[in-house]
């Protein structure tokens, strides 16, 4: 790469750049030689940076209408709605933007997981991208928390609550993120406070993110290490831009469908009635993008330990680039792999179905298997593959099977079939 | 200890870093506790109910620092129900004359031992309490005897001020 070659034209673009170069970083970025056979699933990391400065922008909007106290939130909520010029275009933009954004960066993961993205030498991005996560659900419920209609109020006692089940300290825990005996007037503060903060940690984070991508640079369909620049890459700008500019306004197109025609179906009725800290909802269920981890809670029967099979559900995420022996990333060269893929993407949608389900009968009996086969997946399923898995031929280089040069034509067709 | 005396520059080295650290959890420490609940939220502790109007079968739902609190006046088959259980089939064993001193009158904090959410009245397996966010079951006494919750409901701090008036807290 020619990073540090890089000399700007002008006589004051070069006096700048020698005291900041920033004028270097954005020809980096312009250059950053990327894989020429990216497909639409690599559209979604930029989706997610709209996805992440949209919620930003309604959200600081928002907090300007907002007020953060127990007998007037829900009001202020129905005055933005009522009143606030817009406001019930910037609402329901920042409601539905939260569902968009868990969307985009699910199908981000499971990209992931089909072309081994998170494996050596990317296994820093991945880790920062579970952090993100974790930090988005965080904002998520927080945020879900602020309207305080009765799903708000009842989605905190029994989030919060999820703490109690640590030995011990668990209630004192408990009481100081209340700062109460219940949920109430401090609890609300502190979370406005940190649904505030923590998108700008995840823009930090989102930086971090970026840069350690620019370290080796993108993985790609066929998954292997290619040479940079080479006949390989193609230049970000105009080539990844453009494609990523047209996948944007796809998914735009989505995000308005329900904005503008369907801004509720995501949400519940329940939170359209005000906080009553006398009367629980017949059925709490969160937001669909909790489900699976919800459905892993209440599938364990002991308080503490469904508490600890829902974290672990999540965190097991990170121990992924090791918990997979395969040296071949992308599945389209591991036949058995891509199988158990599906069924893990089918397993975890059973999950989210079976936990907007009431957890008896027949749902839990389903919720328990789901959940076993879950953990089976990245604790036995992905270590022994690595070593049992035939893997199929792997191209020397992302031109080869198209110029025909594999010496297998059959493995070649197949290829050129999944390499689009 | 070993022969070695310690250098004049790591005595200042490990002496500094102490006190630092000291320093360091000095201000960390009221900005951990500036969190918990203060003197004003401890101040609404106790709360007086008036319970001359609740009939035999009926509950009273009052607010105790910010939680629910069921004041049921229990009939005489609803005692006798609580009474006659064994301890060996309780989830988490107390006796019912420990939990409802005065028979007739159950009083407990009616929030779900499980994460919090309020139990529904006169419903469930054991014609007490059933809890409609992850479906445990409570009898008659409040105490746990089907599904996630792991104890009985609690039973606050109270006493009779006389025969019409309770005190919680």
């Amino acid at each position: 790469m020619s990073d540090h070659d890089y000399k700007p034209k002008s006589k004051v673009g070069q006096w700048f750049n020698d005291r900041l170069p920033l004028l270097t970083l954005a020809n980096h970025l312009t250059d950053y030689p990327t894989p020429k056979n990216l497909n639409y699933w690599w559209t979604f990391g930029g989706i997610l940076t709209f996805c992440l400065i949209t919620q930003i922008i309604t959200g600081l909007t928002l907090a300007m209408h907002y007020i953060a106290h127990a007998d007037m939130a829900f009001e202020s909520v129905e005055h933005i709605m009522r009143d606030v010029n817009y406001g019930w275009l910037i609402r329901y933009i920042h409601a539905n933007g939260a569902s968009m954004f868990f969307l985009a960066v699910y199908i981000h993961i499971f990209r992931s997981l089909f072309y081994g993205s998170y494996k050596s030498p990317r296994e820093i991005i991945w880790i920062l991208g579970i952090v993100i996560y974790l930090l988005m659900m965080a904002a998520a419920f927080m945020g879900y928390v602020l309207p305080w209609g009765q799903m708000s109020f009842w989605g905190a006692t029994v989030i919060t609550n999820l703490f109690s089940a640590i030995p011990l300290v668990g209630e004192g825990i408990v009481t100081w993120l209340w700062g109460g005996y219940s949920v109430d007037n401090p609890t609300l503060t502190r979370f406005f406070t940190l649904h505030y903060l923590i998108p700008f940690l995840i823009l930090g984070l989102v930086v971090l993110h970026i840069w350690a991508l620019h370290v080796p640079g993108n993985n790609n369909p066929v998954g292997i290490d290619i040479k940079k620049p080479s006949k390989d890459t193609v230049p970000f700008h105009p080539y990844i831009v453009i494609k990523d500019g047209f996948a944007l306004l796809m998914f735009m197109i989505v995000f308005a469908f329900f904005v503008f025609y369907t801004p509720n179906i995501l949400g519940h009725a329940d939170n359209y009635i005000e906080a009553n800290p006398m009367v629980t909802p017949a059925h709490i269920v969160p937001e669909w993008y909790l489900l699976p981890f919800y459905a892993i809670l209440r599938s364990v029967p002991d308080k503490l330990l469904g508490v600890v099979a829902m974290l672990s559900a999540i965190l097991i995420l990170a121990a992924l680039p090791w918990l997979d022996t395969s040296k071949i990333r992308s599945a389209v060269f591991r036949p058995l792999y891509k199988q158990f893929y599906w069924i893990l993407v089918a397993d975890v949608l059973i999950l989210g179905y079976v936990g907007a389900m009431p957890a008896e009968g027949l749902y839990l009996l389903i919720a328990r298997v789901a959940t076993a086969y879950y953990f089976l997946h990245f604790l036995v399923i992905l270590p022994v593959l690595g070593f049992k898995e035939r893997t199929l031929p792997v191209p020397l280089s992302i031109t080869e099977p198209i110029l025909g040069g594999s010496p297998n034509l059959a493995a070649a067709r197949h290829r050129e079939s999944k390499i689009k | 200890m070993s022969d070695k005396k310690p250098k004049r520059r790591e005595f200042l080295f490990t002496a500094t870093t102490a006190v630092g650290a000291v320093g360091a959890a000095a201000v960390v420490w009221p900005m951990v506790d500036q969190m918990n609940p203060d003197a004003s939220v401890k101040a609404l502790a106790s709360t007086e109910v008036d319970i001359s109007s609740v009939k035999p079968g009926n509950t009273i739902t009052v607010l105790w620092r910010g939680k629910p609190v069921f004041i049921r006046r229990r009939t005489k088959e609803e005692i006798e129900e609580a009474r006659s259980v064994k301890m060996e089939e309780l989830i988490h064993p107390e006796k019912d004359e420990d939990r409802a001193k005065n028979p007739e009158w159950l009083v407990m904090v009616g929030v779900c031992t499980h994460l919090g959410c309020v139990p529904l009245n006169d419903k469930g397996d054991y014609n007490g309490w059933f809890c409609p966010c992850h479906g445990s079951h409570y009898d008659t006494s409040g105490r746990i005897r089907k599904g996630p919750a792991p104890w009985n409901m609690e039973v606050p701090k109270y006493e009779f001020v006389n025969a019409n008036t309770i005190k919680i807290g």
